[in-house]
């Protein structure tokens, strides 16, 4: 770790960087503290050309203030009082402008807007004034200014800036912002005027992922005239390329997986009421809906603890969705086992009911659930493939849901039972189970289930009356594809057609992949009616 | 000879048929006969909606065909019924000429907008009203025969099939709701002028379009009783009961089922072509897997395997939801959502069970 002892951060190499960067004579050593003031007082000129030379001048002067007046310069707060063509630094205040002196830092009170004027800049200078304040910045102790400064600076090809980099390389000890000086430096010395330069800047950038390498090389490539650095960076490119169309393709799998994911989610609740009951259950939408209202719902009861709330909200969602699930099991389904199509019509009824009850006593419009900070951000693997953490919880998530319905399922007794009444339900209870009770828990758990998928939902799509519809077609899908009473199934299914469906988004757009998907699972269930992994048994139908 | 047997201990379709005679004659007359400040008059607003519920009747007459004497509960009749009414919309956008707000005498408005430069190859024909009318049917029923041989030929029975019946709907609404399908995309088609020369808007064209919508429900109603009192129909309520046992016997199944089936979407697609004139629109929508359901439950609501119990659940639901959505447009999913878990419940046999059962005792 380089320590600076300047707080802010300007030392010698800084100045020295500062000004061969910017490629004007050198002021020599009277250069301080006056020059750094007479630069300032300079950007009131009207020449570019002057502002220019007063910008050089602030940014070589090494004095502490200079940082500070660039970045003013940089927002536009670097303006010029009217009366006296005096170098301001302005602040809104009220109606006007607090006003502040850019080189002493004396309070000049409060304007009106028409008592100040902005310094007008131009591209050239707006170039100089980024680069300077990067090349100011990467000699300060903090790493992370380091790290944006130095990415600031990829992409300047001026041979000044390759001084600066090298010299700053090999000053700096942190693993990332090494990283990035190289590729900065790499991208630098493509433009150096000896090929055997050229031909090492190329070799060292061929691992690099960052477009800005690729873009560098690709300019390079149409400008060159050497044959031997033109073929080393054709090769250096198609390299290059061949490793984005992988990471490209990751990416697609990732995005796969993450929809197979909610896939899988929303439909293993009803892979237990319909594949182990046999009960088509058509609110089973409007249960995960239930789960992202109570997400919804125990974020306004405690707004300040937004992080901590969804790891309450997923046992409650799970109460919540699951007493839902036994009141309709006690109430309707109960009457209707072994006449499927009748429960399918009796739930969408519920399935309406519920949507209506959400509009009337919560509201009709979506409602905004918050996300956590923890699912923000992204997980960068590298400069052209990073996974964002909201689906990547939420694709472990998923999985540890599929995995503790799997162990309740088969390795305890009420998953014992449930199994046994589904195989022959007369044989269990003859046995001593107690098939109503069985029934009604199990539903629960269906119900319970789709409520956890619903807070995982809250986290990614809107959150209203209506989201439980979308995902009902789907999950039948998902289900009757991987093959009815089978988790596994319900798992490799759900997670195949969200992969299938994003693989096939580029080419066909989502609308048209959706429809292939469908399309798809329609024939595919014309040759194999029992999905993918059909549940096996003697009994003949019907 | 055979409508003697179609109607034949057929007391409620008797009834049904004679009422739907009577308000065929009276319903237009009132209308254009009787002045608009007598209180006989019945207005042209009200001569529509009932000729629109005409068409829904005839809708839940297919559905009750295959799913009450079938046993097949299709969830995807609302596709039959929309792709009825896109060819019958397809002709009278076609009508509208050069009247469209672009004036293109060939393109209607929506592709001249998607800066289409000729009609594409399914367009064509379309300008003729006979065949606009045989695509009517014949596009629902080639869509049924190759879904339900697909469907009935693998065995996929039950609720199974009720949710690939749900897919087909689904994939043809998303894929509708493309502008590139070439179906006018979200809007659908629409701004209808004319149909056959007769002014869409004026009182006789409605009036006509009622008692065409009577008629057609009318013959429906009695091609599917000439069918379930025929052989043919014997064999599918045995399906129904025992689908196993009749494959086993040395019936074709499938071949029984695919037939009914077909037929039951071409009148589906009869009800659409009658519907989109009068309600002057056809959109995507009507793809949606919500009015597929929805109208399930009107045969629930009637009583299923009667047929006419069809018609009567029809109207009256949607005479309620009308009436409802008018008032407490809020309670209107309540009372839809309670109505169908109250009939699977309570009324399993529907309203012709609740008759037949006050006959009994």
């Amino acid at each position: 770790m380089t320590q600076d002892p300047s707080p802010t951060g300007l030392g010698w190499a800084g100045l020295i960087a500062a000004f061969l960067l910017l490629g004007i004579q050198p002021w020599g050593a009277r250069a301080e503290e006056q020059g750094f003031e007479s630069a300032v007082a300079r950007l009131a000129d009207r020449s570019f050309q002057v502002k220019q030379e007063a910008l050089s001048g602030i940014a070589a002067s090494g004095d502490p203030r200079a940082l500070a007046v660039l970045i003013a310069l940089q927002d536009g707060d670097l303006q010029i009082r009217a009366e006296d063509q005096r170098v301001v630094i302005v602040r809104p205040s009220g109606a006007g402008y607090a006003l502040k002196d850019a080189v002493t830092g004396e309070d000049l009170g409060q304007v009106e807007r028409g008592a100040i004027k902005k310094i007008p800049v131009n591209n050239a200078m707006r170039t100089a004034v980024r680069v300077a304040i990067a090349a100011l910045t990467l000699e300060s102790p903090d790493p992370v200014a380091r790290l944006s400064a130095a990415r600031e600076m990829i992409g300047t090809s001026d041979p000044l800036a390759r001084q600066i980099l090298s010299a700053r390389l090999e000053k700096e000890d942190m693993p990332e912002v090494r990283e990035v000086l190289t590729l900065a430096l790499g991208v630098a010395n493509l433009g150096a005027a000896d090929a055997e330069a050229r031909l090492a800047a190329i070799a060292g950038l061929g691992h690099h992922l960052d477009p800005r390498a690729r873009n560098a090389l690709a300019a390079l490539l149409a400008s060159e005239s050497d044959p031997e650095v033109q073929a080393a960076a054709q090769r250096a490119l198609a390299g290059i390329d061949s490793r984005l169309a992988w990471n490209a393709r990751a990416e697609t799998l990732f995005f796969g997986l993450s929809l197979g994911s909610v896939l899988v989610l929303a439909a293993i609740g009803l892979a237990i009421t319909f594949g182990v009951m046999g009960v088509i259950n058509m609110a089973h939408g409007e249960l995960i809906m239930i789960g992202a209202y109570t997400t919804y719902l125990i974020q306004q009861a405690m707004p300040g603890f937004v992080d901590y709330s969804l790891f309450l909200a997923i046992p409650a969602a799970f109460i919540v969705s699951g007493l839902f699930g036994i009141a309709i099991e006690r109430t309707v389904i109960r009457f209707l086992y072994g006449r499927p199509l009748e429960t399918l019509l009796a739930t969408f009824g519920i399935s309406l009911i519920l949507q209506q009850l959400v509009r009337t006593t919560i509201s009709a419009q979506n409602v905004a659930v918050q996300n956590p900070s923890w699912m923000s951000g992204s997980l960068a693997i590298n400069p052209a493939l990073s996974l964002t953490y909201n689906r990547l919880y939420i694709l472990i998530f998923s999985l540890l849901v599929f995995v503790a319905l799997l162990t309740i399922l088969k390795r305890t007794a009420l998953g014992l039972q449930v199994r046994a009444v589904a195989q022959n339900r007369a044989m269990a209870r003859a046995m001593g189970v107690r098939s109503e009770r069985v029934d009604a828990l199990t539903f629960g758990l269906g119900a319970g289930i789709a409520g956890v998928a619903g807070v995982a939902l809250s986290q990614l799509t809107n959150v209203g009356p209506n989201m439980g519809q979308a995902y009902i077609i789907d999950s039948f899908m998902v289900v009757v594809f991987g093959g009815v009473g089978n988790l596994w199934g319900t798992l490799i299914g759900g997670m195949t057609l969200g992969v299938a469906n994003k693989f096939m988004e580029p080419w066909a757009g989502a609308v048209l992949a959706k429809i292939l998907v469908l399309v798809f699972i329609i024939l595919f269930i014309q040759k194999r009616p029992r999905g993918l992994f059909p549940q096996r048994g003697r009994a003949a139908e019907g | 000879m055979g409508l003697v047997r179609a109607l034949r201990g057929d007391t409620g379709g008797q009834v049904m048929l004679a009422v739907l005679l009577v308000v065929a004659v009276v319903v237009p007359m009132l209308n254009l006969g009787v002045p608009e400040s007598s209180p006989w008059h019945v207005s042209t607003y009200t001569v529509t909606l009932l000729g629109k519920y005409l068409t829904y009747a005839l809708l839940a007459v297919a559905v009750d065909l295959v799913w009450g004497y079938l046993g097949i509960l299709s969830l995807g009749h609302g596709a039959f019924f929309a792709l009825g009414g896109y060819a019958m919309g397809m002709y009278m956008m076609r009508q509208i000429g050069d009247r469209g707000v672009y004036g293109d005498p060939v393109l209607p408005d929506f592709m001249v907008f998607l800066n289409w430069k000729e009609l594409p190859w399914f367009w064509q024909g379309f300008d003729l009203f006979w065949f606009a009318a045989l695509m009517a049917i014949l596009v629902p029923g080639v869509l049924a025969f190759v879904f339900g041989y697909l469907a009935f030929r693998s065995r996929v029975t039950g609720v199974y099939l009720s949710i690939i019946t749900q897919a087909l709907t689904f994939a043809l609404m998303l894929a509708f709701f493309r502008n590139e399908m070439g179906f006018g995309g979200n809007n659908g088609l629409t701004d209808f002028k004319d149909l056959l020369g007769f002014d869409l808007q004026a009182q006789s064209t409605r009036a006509g379009l009622f008692v065409a919508s009577a008629l057609a429900l009318a013959l429906g109603y009695l091609a599917c009783r000439y069918i379930v009192t025929s052989r043919l129909g014997r064999v599918a309520v045995a399906i129904r009961d025992a689908e196993s046992r009749t494959r086993f016997i040395g019936y074709r199944v499938d071949r029984v089922k695919v037939a009914i089936f077909t037929f039951s979407a071409m009148l589906a697609g009869v009800a659409g072509a009658l519907y989109v004139p009068q309600v002057g629109i056809i959109n995507p929508g009507e793809f949606s897997p919500l009015n597929s359901i929805e109208l399930v439950i009107w045969v629930a609501v009637g009583g299923r395997a009667t047929l006419y119990g069809a018609v009567v659940g029809a109207l009256l639901v949607n005479y309620g939801k009308s009436s409802f959505t008018g008032i407490f447009p809020e309670a209107w999913l309540f009372a839809l959502g309670g109505l169908f878990v109250l009939v699977t419940l309570f009324l399993p046999r529907g309203i012709a069970g609740l008759l037949a059962w006050r006959r009994a005792v």
